[in-house]
């Protein structure tokens, strides 16, 4: 087993006034970070599945938006048109069963008409049969275990942001908490199968590019999909409160084109067995406790 | 409500209540019991908004500032328990207390003895609870929901919390059969159930919920005992257990508490609107029967909170469906407010300002709902800051402005004082501006893909994080106005009149202001 | 409203009480202690021994201060309904209680342990993680927590526990008819008798967890099997407890000639519980022993 040592042990050891001076810098706006673009929605993602669930997030939401432009609408009506100031005298009308099975009716059918591509694209997603490659992902806290399945080929995948970044010691680069040292390597164009379990607590899988989020349950397999249409690196996050290093495990995928995924497979390969010459236990099983 | 032939005269062993600090610790009268209950959760509210104050802080900028990470944990746990146990529910258990006898023309809760037990639990459970954070190991770290193995790893605090909720729930349960006695059995001649105020028929039924899932937490967080110290294995794959088994245990009872925080804000807000509307209620049996689906539905749709958890298909598929379909009930509750507004004779006090607030954001919590309700959708907004923006949009906007509402409207019936209605528009216009401020933002972080519970983001997500926690603290500091408002109330100010409001209508409108210690001893006729 | 109009027209509201406060100290006291207990403090069970003591205390003041009372007088058919009402919620609120360990037993029985042993979505569980296990019931689980053990027959003492508990939900009817008719001799009889029944049911069950414990290695880390069998039993057994005490009291206050035909909420309060008791262990009987 490599070193499972707590990551962050020691993270925060700044005095607490130097904590509280940094804190007053901040109050005045000496950010002095380098950033990405701001992003106000989800992104599309890179598989078919990643675009159906985008497709169906702004379905929904405009949707809500439609309904929210007429129920706001109907109240700000009635608060500047009827209001005591104007003149306005209270109607004493108080029920009306016709509009009470408008009003049930009509939302009911949006309802079932949204449901229908909801539940489409739910069953796709389910749909995990006839993959070309399977990977083990085991959540530990705090950091991934690779295995593709009948290769050979494991390894951990943890943090890579330098614990100086987090304390705010150096400055933050772009791939501030969302870099690795192993990525999870995989091709495009495949239909990958992902098994996911924990050693210890609850972790999630999360790439909101590929739209896959899996929680990693110990002692169980939960298994889902993903089909990567273009090469690219995307990065994801643990999703599920994992304790003390739960922000700070990232998930980053690279998918390569098939050839070149082959290439690092056998290289991978070769590397590790001629590790496993000299290391004793370097296959850990998935589930050894 | 209809029109009151009202008996003043009061019956002869009337006595006031008792002076010093007596009164309140062996009180049985439901108007003491009811300003207990209101205090104590607004200083939760502050304790747990001091919390929220932590987070907001560590989160004004990514790197870790001002806590460590486990720290950071115990917060967000805290925060969401002291204001859901603390703030929240206590509020409208003391609303409860005040208004359901004064409602239904009763002399008092139908168990008073029992109300101040249910009362005096529940300091002594946060005691219990607040304690673990000094203690080794620190407070309870797992999130608010404990979900295990996490939870099994929490320090020595963790019996101290399993035992603090066990008390709560204890707290509640009676509290619960107290309001169900009281309606059932202390309602004046001719307040039949049809005629009573909406704000006790959606205590009614928020009590019966109470009553159903308070104890299977208890059974829940038991079991998580028993797994930390005495070998079982329920959550434990080993032993033929299963973690998610807890999931849907806790969510069991956890998906009908949020209703348990809405459902009484639903009834403050219907009495409300019609009030300042001066036009009655829209819809008023369509409105029970609306409460009362949403109450039923709440039991069959705990699992849209583990779309993640690998459930089967139809499962999912199930859940997904019976969620989506609260949105119809609860869409006919906004609507019928929405035509009580309707050619009514507003004006525009600051309760009815409160309440045209919540309709409005609670409304956009619903939405956010409903999308959260779209499984394949929410594998993707499961655990991300959009989660976080929905539910408090539906509990800070929703239940806690509507506790507001409440509280200005009823306020000078309590003290007999009008509260400062300059201060009170003031302190509507900066809540309701920083409250989206606060929780706007926390979509667009959520649906770019900052999951919920870090103490540090990566970059991309610093602007609508320092937005926010401006926000937040443009909330928090608003709220100290609100304090020094009902001080000043409770001190003095302009008389009230019996009816306070020129549009209010029902019993407790009929009694001076403020009200008698002692009221309703000798029951009203409703007619 | 009629019923409320029937009344002697005056709700007794009582007005000033401390037993309150005095159970909240010490329900404190009791789960404080047993907190500091199990987290290895100094002293945790002294405190929740106190604890227990004061809440003890706290019983005993409040129903002696209800059960004067009401020998007063000071109670009519208006505040009868609501203790009626209270104790009827609280036996639900019971029986959600329960309903959170059967769900949990069901759980096990018809999800988790099926998928554990490959059934449905659990294939890849299965076969990834637990090639070895065959989904069972009773079972320890693919770990064989607790190792091997055995289980209690459903046909030994725990059909003899039922036929235990039925009849002294037999015994108690004839007790209330007994009330009824005011035959004080008869009444204490059939009181005397369920309360018998009911320690004598204790009294089995304890004789079955030391013979499980201890010659069956069934314990209460024998898996799911085991947690959930102790946690089902465990919480009824202290139930039955609670209820034979409550008996005993009641037959006292019978002896001293409590109770009227028509005023006797104390007993039906404590008989309806002693039902309740009774149809969670048929409940236990059919799920836990018997299927
Ligand atoms: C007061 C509390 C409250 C209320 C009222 C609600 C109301 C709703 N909630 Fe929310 N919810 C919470 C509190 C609340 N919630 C909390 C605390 C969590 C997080 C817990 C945690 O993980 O810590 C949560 C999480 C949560 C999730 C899980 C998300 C996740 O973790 O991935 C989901 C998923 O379905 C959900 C759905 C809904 C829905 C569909 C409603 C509906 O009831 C909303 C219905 C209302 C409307 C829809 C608006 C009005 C209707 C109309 C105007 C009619 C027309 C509209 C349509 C046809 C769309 N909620
Ligand atoms: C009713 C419930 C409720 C209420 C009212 C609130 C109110 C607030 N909540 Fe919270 N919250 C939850 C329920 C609630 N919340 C829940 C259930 C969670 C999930 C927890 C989990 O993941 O397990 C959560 C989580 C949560 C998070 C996510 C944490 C994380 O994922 O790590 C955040 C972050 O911004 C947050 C912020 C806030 C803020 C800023 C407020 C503000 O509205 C608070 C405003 C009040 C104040 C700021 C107090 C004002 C006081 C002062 C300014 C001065 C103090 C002075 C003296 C003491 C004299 N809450
Ligand atoms: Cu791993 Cu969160
Ligand atoms: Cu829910």
């Amino acid at each position: 087993m490599p070193d499972l040592t707590n990551l962050l042990e020691n993270l925060d050891m700044r005095p607490f006034t130097t904590r509280a001076a940094a804190c007053i810098g901040i109050l005045f706006g000496a950010t002095g970070t380098a950033h990405a673009d701001w992003a106000v929605n989800m992104s599309r993602g890179v598989t078919p599945i990643s675009r159906d669930v985008y497709d169906l997030h702004m379905l929904i939401f405009w949707i809500c938006v439609m309904i929210g432009v007429v129920v706001f609408g109907l109240i700000f009506w009635s608060i500047l048109r009827h209001r005591k100031s104007r003149g306005a005298v209270a109607a004493q009308f108080h029920e009306s069963t016709t509009a009470e099975i408008a009003w049930t009716v009509v939302p009911f059918l949006i309802l079932v008409g949204m449901s229908v591509p909801a539940a489409k694209t739910l069953v796709e997603m389910e749909d995990s049969a006839g993959s070309d490659l399977t990977i083990t992902v085991t959540g530990y806290q705090w950091m991934w275990h690779y295995e593709y399945v009948g290769e050979d080929v494991d390894f951990y995948s943890k943090l890579s942001t330098p614990r100086t970044a987090i304390a705010n010691i150096d400055a933050k680069d772009e791939d501030y908490l969302l870099a690795v040292d192993n990525r999870l390597v995989v091709p495009v164009g495949k239909k990958i199968r992902f098994q996911h379990t924990s050693d210890d607590v609850i972790h999630s899988w999360w790439v909101p590019a590929l739209s896959v989020k899996k929680d990693a349950i110990p002692g169980y397999i939960n298994t889902n999909w993903a089909r990567i249409d273009e090469p690219g690196v995307y990065r994801g996050k643990c999703a599920e409160l994992c304790g003390r290093g739960h922000g700070f495990m990232p998930v980053v995928v690279e998918a390569l084109p098939q050839d070149e995924f082959q290439q690092w497979l056998e290289e991978k390969k070769a590397e590790q067995q001629a590790a496993a010459g000299d290391g004793a236990d370097r296959l850990a099983s998935v589930n050894g406790q | 409500m209809s029109a009151v032939i009202h008996d003043t005269d009061h019956h002869h062993d009337d006595h006031g209540p008792a002076y010093g600090w007596k009164r309140w610790l062996f009180t049985t009268n439901h108007k003491d019991i009811g300003t207990l209950y209101l205090f104590f959760s607004l200083t939760m509210f502050f304790v747990g908004g001091l919390m929220a104050l932590v987070i907001r802080t560590e989160l004004f900028q990514p790197g870790l500032q001002i806590v460590d990470p486990h720290f950071f944990n115990q917060m967000t746990s805290m925060h969401a328990l002291v204001m859901i146990f603390g703030a929240v529910m206590p509020a409208f258990v003391g609303l409860a207390n005040w208004l359901v006898p004064m409602m239904v023309g009763a002399p008092d809760m139908a168990l008073p003895r029992m109300n101040n037990w249910s009362f005096w639990i529940l300091p002594f459970a946060f005691t219990l609870l607040l304690l673990t954070l000094f203690l080794p190991g620190g407070g309870p770290a797992a999130g608010w929901t404990l979900y295990p193995p996490l939870s099994l790893q929490t320090g020595a605090a963790f019996p101290f919390a399993i035992f603090a909720i066990h008390l709560l729930g204890i707290s509640s349960v009676m509290g619960a059969i107290n309001i169900i006695a009281t309606i059932f059995n202390l309602r004046a001649p001719g307040m039949t159930l049809m005629k009573m105020p909406l704000f006790v028929w959606t205590w009614l039924i928020t009590a019966y919920l109470l009553i159903a899932v308070m104890p299977v937490l208890a059974g829940a967080v038991t079991m998580l005992l028993t797994d930390k110290f005495f070998g079982t294995t329920f959550f434990s794959a080993t032993g033929g257990g299963d973690p998610v088994m807890y999931q849907h245990i806790f969510w069991f009872f956890g998906h009908p508490e949020v209703y348990i925080m809405i459902l009484p804000a639903f009834g403050i807000i219907s009495q409300i609107i019609p009030t300042f509307s001066r036009k009655p209620l829209f819809g008023y049996s369509s409105m029970v029967y609306a409460t009362a689906s949403i109450a039923f539905l709440s039991f069959i749709v705990w699992a849209h909170h583990m779309f993640t958890v690998g459930m089967p298909l139809a499962g999912q598929l199930f859940f997904m469906f019976s969620t989506m379909l609260i949105a119809v009930p609860t869409g006919v509750k906004v609507f019928n407010w929405i035509a009580t507004m309707w050619r009514g004779s507003l004006t525009f006090e600051t309760p009815m300002l409160f309440a045209i607030a919540f309709v409005i954001l609670f409304t956009i919590g619903g939405f956010s709902g409903v999308m959260l309700a779209i499984t394949p959708a929410d594998i993707q907004y499961h655990d991300t800051y959009f989660v976080v923006a929905h539910f408090h949009y539906v509990l800070v906007p929703g239940a806690v402005f509507a506790i507001i509402a409440g509280v200005y409207y009823w306020l000078p019936k309590w003290t007999g004082h009008m509260y400062d209605e300059k201060l009170g528009k003031a302190h509507f216009w900066l809540s309701t501006i920083f409250v989206n401020v606060l929780f706007f933002p926390q979509h667009f972080v959520g649906l770019a893909g900052m999951p919920r519970r870090i103490p540090d983001y990566s970059l991309q997500f610093i602007e609508f994080n320092q937005i926010s926690t401006i926000g937040a603290f443009g909330f928090g500091f608003s709220q100290l106005l609100f304090l020094y408002l009902v001080i000043k109330c409770v001190r003095g100010g302009e008389k009230a009149t019996s009816q306070v409001w020129e549009g209010a209508e029902g019993l407790e409108w009929t009694l001076p202001s403020p009200a008698p210690y002692h009221s309703f001893e000798t029951q009203p006729e409703v007619k | 409203m009629t019923e409320a109009a029937s009344g002697p027209g005056h709700y007794y509201v009582p007005h000033e009480t401390h037993w309150p406060i005095i159970g909240s100290i010490g329900l404190f006291t009791l789960v404080g202690g047993f907190a500091m207990y199990l987290s290895d403090m100094p002293f945790g069970m002294v405190v929740s021994i106190i604890g227990l003591l004061l809440t003890l205390y706290m019983m005993y003041g409040w129903f002696g201060t209800v059960i004067a009372e009401s020998e007063k007088g000071m109670y009519h058919d208006w505040e009868d309904r609501s203790f009626r009402m209270g104790m009827g919620w609280f036996i639900f609120s019971e029986v959600m209680f329960f309903a959170a360990f059967f769900g949990a037993l069901f759980y096990a029985r018809v999800y988790s342990i099926p998928w554990l042993g490959g059934e449905g979505s659990g294939a890849a569980t299965h076969s990834v993680l637990h090639n070895a296990f065959t989904a069972a019931w009773p079972t320890n689980g693919p770990a064989a927590v607790g190792g091997a053990f055995e289980t209690v027959g459903a046909w030994g003492i725990p059909a003899l526990n039922t036929a235990i508990l039925l009849t002294s939900g037999v015994t108690i009817t004839l007790a209330h008819w007994a009330l009824k008719k005011q035959n004080r001799a008869s009444l204490v009889l059939w009181m005397t008798a369920t309360w018998v029944l009911g320690v004598i049911f204790v009294g089995f069950q304890a004789f079955e967890y030391g013979h499980a414990w201890n010659d069956l290695n069934l314990t209460l880390n024998s898996g799911v099997y085991g947690s959930t069998f102790y946690m089902l039993t465990g919480f009824h057994g202290f139930h039955v407890t609670l209820g034979a005490i409550m008996l005993i009291v009641i037959t006292l206050r019978c002896m001293k000639g409590h109770f009227s035909s028509h005023n006797h909420f104390g007993f039906e309060a404590v008989a309806w519980y002693w039902h309740f008791v009774d149809v969670v262990w048929l409940g236990l009987f059919m799920f836990v022993y018997w299927f």
